[in-house]
């Protein structure tokens, strides 16, 4: 099996902090993969290692089989890498057309895609004019999700999406992610294993910048202690 | 689809901001009907709205860029100079055959493009090199001013060269309310105004604007969706460069040129900034008229009354302290 993404024992410092100390994802095409892992178990660098922000200082990522580590950000999302980082980074004073107006990466892309981003995300159509920063953070989550699918990205790189909303707001977001992964790849990093359970095939384990385990969802949704040993309790 | 309207897209703070500059222009206003007669008024208004437009035209390009690098360009005052320089130089070169209108617009054109270049060599040779550390950036444009300085005082000499003719349409006085004013000023206001609601447009309307507008909030996000983030400082930056050195030449006609103008411009053009709100664009094209209105008002008054301009430069210091003071952001600044 030749996986999309595959990410070669990386280490990534922070300034001096040896943040990972080896990580290896595969993220075969078409699936959705979970990075599990407590807080500061190293995920959200992981994705920022993945699309350039943290380049790692050693290992490799490969995409499409191509090593992309030491490519700068921008030319690894023009790869066809979308990011969605946890913080969620909507720009507060562009409005929504033009939070996703920004991610068009050929001209007409935005007008190609909206129908099907309106269909996932209702929300999103009647605050069209609004500015980012007025969005609730269940909007501005759903909004971050659908600039990620204005270009025609092969990878989405989803950071807790779940984090900090309502579950009904989580609902909503679940559902739109499971409709994507039928079209494109996504590795997401997600603090609610209940989340992960539901939305990802595939899942990696992550703890003190170490990847330590990798397999099916369903496997490792029936061994408890697995869960309890670097979950925490789930 | 079904939309609802954006609440107010102008934020509360943004027009109590609005208001509260209106009411200082009517103050300024009130002052002036009370110290002069109509027509010293009228002097004075168009004299400060043209002091502010050629403020605008050196800060526009600092605040634009502060807002994108975090890089207070303290060369914005020498790329004025430099566009004033600029213009002389074609003016000379250009033979006296060909009329003044054209070597006017060929000046002015000419000192443009040339402020442009000298600022993409700027970005790309020197600035580039430093983006991890915005404070040797500063030292480094603060240094760049210094050298460019001396290097036209080395090839024109100390004394600065006598105003260069403007064309004979432009070189003529209007009569407004008794008074006479020289065309040439309005001249220089409709350029500022123009450029001013032409950045605008470009920031509101463009691909280039909503990338420059997203980038002061989080340039590390625009780079993960696939935009070159350094090409666009460095387009910034050039545009930034180019609109001061025209500022530069549109003033040469008014203030000749010479070693030091820049300096000038560069520290009236800091107070605009901070008074506006450092990153913020209306803020600095509001800034720059009260700033100049405040100027020129300060200027009458101490004259008539002092025999001397002491009291101009002051006034915009004592103007930028109550600011602070009232609201440490800036006018237009966020908290």
């Amino acid at each position: 099996m030749s996986a999309l993404l595959s990410v070669e024992d990386i280490h990534t410092f922070i300034g001096q902090f040896h943040i990972l100390e080896g990580v290896s994802i595969e993220v075969p095409a078409n699936s959705i993969t979970a990075l599990l892992g407590r807080n500061g178990a190293g995920k959200t660098t992981s994705l920022r290692s993945i699309i350039g922000l943290n380049p790692p200082s050693r290992g490799a990522i490969r995409f499409q089989g191509k090593v992309i580590s030491g490519q700068r950000a921008f030319e690894i999302a023009q790869l066809g890498i979308g990011y969605v980082p946890d913080y969620r980074a909507i720009f507060r004073q562009l409005t929504v057309e033009e939070n996703l107006r920004i991610a068009e990466r050929k001209k007409g892309d935005l007008d190609r895609k909206k129908a099907f981003i309106l269909a996932l995300f209702p929300d999103l159509g009647r605050l069209y004019a609004w500015p980012g920063g007025q969005l609730s953070g269940g909007q501005q989550q759903m909004l971050a999700i659908a600039r990620a699918l204005v270009p025609d990205n092969q990878l989405l790189l989803i950071d807790e999406p779940s984090e900090g909303l309502a579950p009904v707001i989580i609902e909503q977001l679940m559902a739109a992610i499971r409709q994507l992964s039928g079209q494109t790849t996504v590795l997401l990093v997600e603090q609610n294993f209940r989340v992960a359970r539901v939305l990802a095939d595939r899942y990696v384990i992550v703890e003190d910048g170490r990847s330590v385990h990798s397999g099916l969802m369903a496997d490792l949704a029936g061994d408890q202690a697995l869960i309890n040993r670097y979950l925490g309790a789930a | 689809m079904t939309t609802t309207t954006p609440p107010a897209l102008r934020s509360t703070t943004l027009r109590q901001s609005l208001i509260v500059s209106g009411l200082f222009v009517v103050g300024l206003l009130v002052i002036n009907f009370v110290f002069f007669p109509p027509s010293t008024v009228v002097t004075v208004v168009l004299s400060g709205l043209y002091q502010g437009m050629l403020f605008f035209l050196v800060a526009s390009g600092m605040s634009i860029v502060f807002g994108l690098l975090d890089v207070l360009n303290l060369a914005q005052g020498a790329f004025f100079m430099i566009g004033a320089y600029a213009g002389f130089a074609i003016y000379g070169t250009l033979p006296e055959s060909v009329s003044l209108e054209v070597r006017f617009v060929a000046a002015l054109v000419g000192a443009t493009v040339f402020g442009g270049l000298v600022g993409l060599a700027v970005e790309v040779g020197l600035l580039r090199p430093l983006y991890a550390r915005p404070v040797f950036q500063i030292v480094l444009t603060f240094g760049l001013a210094s050298a460019i300085n001396e290097i036209v005082r080395a090839i024109y000499g100390p004394a600065g060269l006598i105003p260069i003719d403007p064309p004979a349409f432009l070189d003529t006085t209007l009569a407004i309310a008794g008074g006479r004013f020289e065309t040439y000023r309005v001249f220089i206001i409709a350029v500022g105004l123009i450029l001013m609601v032409g950045i605008s447009l470009l920031l509101q309307r463009t691909r280039l604007g909503i990338v420059i507008r997203a980038g002061v909030q989080d340039r590390e996000m625009v780079e993960a969706l696939g935009i070159n983030v350094r090409r666009v400082f460095t387009l910034v930056f050039m545009l930034g460069t180019a609109v001061a050195a025209l500022g530069g030449m549109t003033a040469a006609p008014f203030l000749g040129a010479y070693p030091g103008m820049g300096t000038d411009f560069l520290l009236t053009a800091v107070i605009v900034i901070v008074i506006g709100g450092m990153s913020s664009y209306e803020g600095t094209a509001i800034a720059s008229i009260l700033v100049g209105l405040t100027r020129a008002t300060a200027e009458q008054i101490s004259l008539q009354y002092l025999n001397t301009p002491i009291l101009a430069s002051v006034s915009i210091l004592i103007f930028m302290i109550v600011v602070l003071l009232v609201r440490p952001s800036g006018l237009f600044g966020k908290e």
